[in-house]
């Protein structure tokens, strides 16, 4: 297990490596960047001194290095549009990011395992039904309609919570159910289908003809090895709400670090986005090795992968 | 102890309903059985015969939708279906045990076997931690596991087939039932593992004086165990008694054409294929499988083939016998190039065969064809029969038509109504599948027909049909055949000669009577010694028949 756990470190370090030079690689990638920050009016001299000023004449890799070192450190230079340090930008909204994204997917598994799990015990009865009608409307729904409507409902017509803003606890409860709700089908059906399999498989029977209570079953035997593939899809989901949360967060009035992102991806702001990207993909690499890890932990066959 | 006393199961009556739509009324019906201390009755019947059912009603694992309508399952003088779910479960694991077809997929995959087996401890007793645990290692000791205390800590996965077996048995024996079930306990192990744990059996009969009900279909393994035999043919038993009277004298139609497709010990000699021209030779054929060194581990080999050298006669049989694992699929696919060899070469008809170029291999496809083994994997469901039959035809040139009225002639060779043609897969048994695919395979004229454990997964009656259409039409067309099995009786009944393989190297080669009868190998000696059935001459129905017994 230990080794196990060196190894997928080891990778995923290497993974967050070459998302860096990525992601380093997409000022480039938009064009020259001194052009994109003089303006379209810049004279050649202009450009010439902004090119110095940042440093982009330096030789590309000792750019990247001075960068990624730099990024290590938390510092992930000014941002050419708001001209303040970009950490500070960051972390001041991450919180609230993460915040919202911790508390969405908490609330997505504890609606879709419990769930997933009844209709699978009972496919086909009336919760199984239920069940699939809450995916199916999750689904359908787009996340800014359902925001809208509760906050209709809950903040101008019962004025129970806050339509906006992220100053108490009660500001989330919203935010969490609309981005919790997008990813509970997902959850659902994949915690339903895995549970339909695992109780149809001959170690259930061996565990039903030692005289185990059905209880025992369901929760030592066949929960477990059908949380699996959950516990993988949860961590791409987490990883989704932290970067991809810009609509919520929009909707809600919670300045977290998706409406940054939008933010600086339509003023152009490529240090932000620069940073940003490479954060959100941290996020990814993280979770996928939490996964990983927690996987591994319950099915002893992938310890050796 | 009187008569009832020593009855552990006594099953009056019993009838079970199919739901509506199935192909009969009941899954069986007013079957009456007796199981004693000491005993081992074997359940002899085909797939569909209602023998894992009954072994599932009285075991209280039925599927909700078979429902007993009638009759009565007395457990030690307990109706067991008046039992609540709740009583029920008390029973399991603890009274009654039972075992399973499949131990590959038995275990749960997630706990060590240790844990899995004090489980049933800690269900049925309330034995401290330290006593389940000394009370385990004593049960793997009991199945013959090497090192318990290793085996104790190990996941499923890290176990062998037979290993995981042993363990299935030990979870079953913890609690020393009066009743042990074993459903098909043996089929899916090799046959030098088979004969372990049937004699396992034997030892358990005695040392736990437990009835023992025994579910198969393979006679031989009748033979080497049963006390007492119960056949039972569409949900009804068709005959009982001791298992002298029933495997030597039976009485039933349905129990003398079961016998009667048994493999025979000996054959009559085989036409000599002698000096004929030789279709296919294989020399110095190797084959390695590498894993890839990656950062972290680093690369393994697997010598899966090694330096194999055959020969195989216009007409000739040649049966490739192995356990799993022997290399013989290998070798069946570096034959037809589904895998490129490493050295060595494949000539068929004075052509190097391993050495044509792929864009030419097409053509050369054609000359040697292959039935498998799952006879339900490989038809595609969703197009007809006709089609999948002359698509192999149309691929070489031949017009539809043409190819039609050529898949017409071959399913009545393999003798199927013509109106298959526009019928899909899902509408034939596995044995008519299997017919199917052989007069697939014959579509394209072929000059080598491979058989990859092509009879492996039928019922023995239908594997003799099978077996007896392959012989014909190999007479009829003038065709030369690899025979792949990891039955020595089945090899022994079809081949010309024989090659047995161990480790990817063939480790005997002879005519089917000289591997049979005075093999030379200590591997091909303990393959045939573990076959079970051995001391039991299997009668000549015909004769009982015409002595009308």
């Amino acid at each position: 297990m230990v080794r196990f756990i060196l190894t997928k470190l080891v990778m995923a370090a290497m993974v967050a490596l070459t998302v860096s030079i990525i992601s380093f690689g997409l000022v480039y990638m938009a064009g020259d960047p001194a052009i994109a920050l003089a303006g379209e009016t810049a004279t050649d001299e202009e450009i010439a001194v902004i090119r110095e000023q940042y440093g982009f004449d330096r030789p590309i890799p000792v750019q990247y290095l001075d960068w990624l070192g730099n990024a290590v450190r938390g510092d992930f230079g000014i941002s050419y549009y708001y001209n303040m340090p970009v950490s500070d930008m960051i972390f001041s909204r991450l919180g609230t990011t993460v915040t919202l994204g911790l508390c969405a997917i908490s609330f997505a598994l504890l609606i879709s395992l419990p769930m997933g799990v009844l209709s699978a015990i009972k496919p086909n009865s009336l919760l199984d039904r239920v069940a699939v009608f809450i995916a199916v409307v999750g689904e359908a729904i787009p996340s800014f309609w359902f925001g809208l409507l509760l906050i209709v409902l809950f903040s101008i017509n019962l004025g129970w919570l806050p339509a906006s803003g992220s100053d108490s606890w009660q500001s989330f409860i919203m935010p969490t159910i609309v981005l919790g709700y997008y990813a509970t089908p997902a959850l659902m059906r994949l915690t339903r289908a895995g549970m339909i399999d695992v109780l149809s498989s001959d170690y259930i029977r061996t565990a039903k003809a030692k005289g185990l209570r059905p209880r025992k079953v369901l929760f030592k035997h066949a929960l477990r090895n059908a949380v699996i593939p959950v516990v993988s899809l949860a961590a791409v989901q987490m990883g989704f709400m932290l970067g991809g949360s810009i609509v919520t967060e929009t909707v809600f009035a919670l300045h977290g670090a998706g409406f940054l992102a939008w933010q600086s991806i339509s003023r152009n702001d490529l240090s932000t986005m620069q940073a940003l990207i490479l954060i959100f993909s941290m996020f990814y690499i993280v979770f996928t090795f939490l996964a990983d890890v927690l996987n591994a932990w319950l099915d002893p066959r992938l310890r050796s992968g | 102890m009187s008569d009832t006393q020593n009855t552990v199961l006594s099953i009056r009556n019993l009838t079970i309903d199919l739901p509506e739509g199935g192909d009969r009324p009941h899954a069986v019906e007013n079957l009456n059985l007796d199981v004693k201390r000491n005993e081992i009755v074997c359940i002899v019947g085909e797939s569909g015969s209602g023998k894992s059912i009954t072994s599932f009603t009285t075991m209280g694992l039925l599927p909700r939708v078979l429902k007993p309508s009638q009759g009565e399952v007395l457990f030690e003088g307990t109706d067991v279906l008046k039992l609540s779910d709740r009583q029920h479960s008390k029973l399991r694991g603890n009274r009654m045990a039972m075992i399973f077809q499949e131990p590959m997929s038995a275990l749960n995959p997630c706990y060590t076997v240790g844990d899995q087996i004090e489980e049933v401890f800690a269900t049925h007793s309330s034995m401290s931690k330290s006593e389940r645990r000394a009370r385990t290692i004593k049960l793997l000791d009991e199945v013959h596991l090497p090192e318990p205390e290793r085996i104790y800590h190990s996941f499923p996965h890290q176990l062998s087939g037979g290993q995981r077996q042993r363990i299935v048995i030990a979870i079953a024996l913890a609690m020393d039932p009066a009743l042990l079930i074993a459903d098909e306990p043996t089929t899916a192990l090799d046959v030098t593992t088979q004969s372990q744990i049937l004699s396992l059996f034997k030892q358990l009969k005695e040392t736990h004086s437990a009835g023992i009900m025994f579910v198969t279909h393979d006679f031989d393994v009748v033979a080497e165990i049963a006390d007492r035999v119960v056949v039972m043919q569409k949900g009804l038993v068709v005959e009982q008694g001791t298992a002298d009277e029933v495997l030597n004298r039976p009485k039933h139609p349905y129990t003398r054409q079961l016998i009667d497709a048994v493999p025979r010990r000996t054959r009559e000699a085989p036409p000599s294929i002698e000096g004929n021209e030789v279709v296919m030779k294989v020399v110095a054929l190797e084959k390695t499988f590498h894993t890839a060194r990656t950062l972290f581990a680093p690369a393994r080999t697997v010598k899966a083939v090694q330096d194999v050298n055959l020969e195989i006669r216009k007409g000739e049989t040649l049966g490739i016998v192995g356990e799993s694992g022997s290399g013989k699929s290998t070798l069946v696919r570096c034959l037809i190039r589904l895998t490129d060899i490493d050295d060595g070469a494949v000539w068929i008809g004075g052509k190097e065969f391993s050495r044509i170029p792929r864009g030419q291999l097409h053509d050369w496809r054609k000359k040697i064809q292959i039935i498998f083994q799952d006879p339900y994997g490989s038809l595609n469901p969703r197009r007809t029969i006709g089609d999948q039959l002359v698509e192999g035809p149309v691929n070489f040139g031949v017009p539809r038509k043409v190819a039609m009225q050529k898949a017409r002639e071959l399913l009545r060779i393999v003798r199927m109504e013509q109106d298959a043609l526009h019928r899909y897969p899902n509408q034939f048994s596995g044995g008519q599948r299997q017919r199917i695919c052989i007069a697939r395979a014959l579509m394209v004229e072929p000059e080598i027909l491979i058989a990859d454990e092509s009879v492996s997964a039928l019922d023995v009656s239908v594997q003799k049909e099978v077996l007896n259409l392959l012989a014909e039409i190999k007479e009829e067309m003038g065709l030369t055949m690899l025979f792949i099995t990891h039955d020595l009786r089945v090899a022994a009944q079809v081949s010309d000669n024989i090659v047995v393989m161990n480790k990817g190297q063939i480790v005997e080669r002879g005519n089917s009577d000289q591997v049979f009868s005075n093999p030379q190998n200590e591997y091909t000696k303990k393959l045939l010694a573990a076959m079970p059935g051995q001391g039991w001459e299997v009668p000549d129905i015909a004769a009982l028949e015409r002595a009308g017994a």
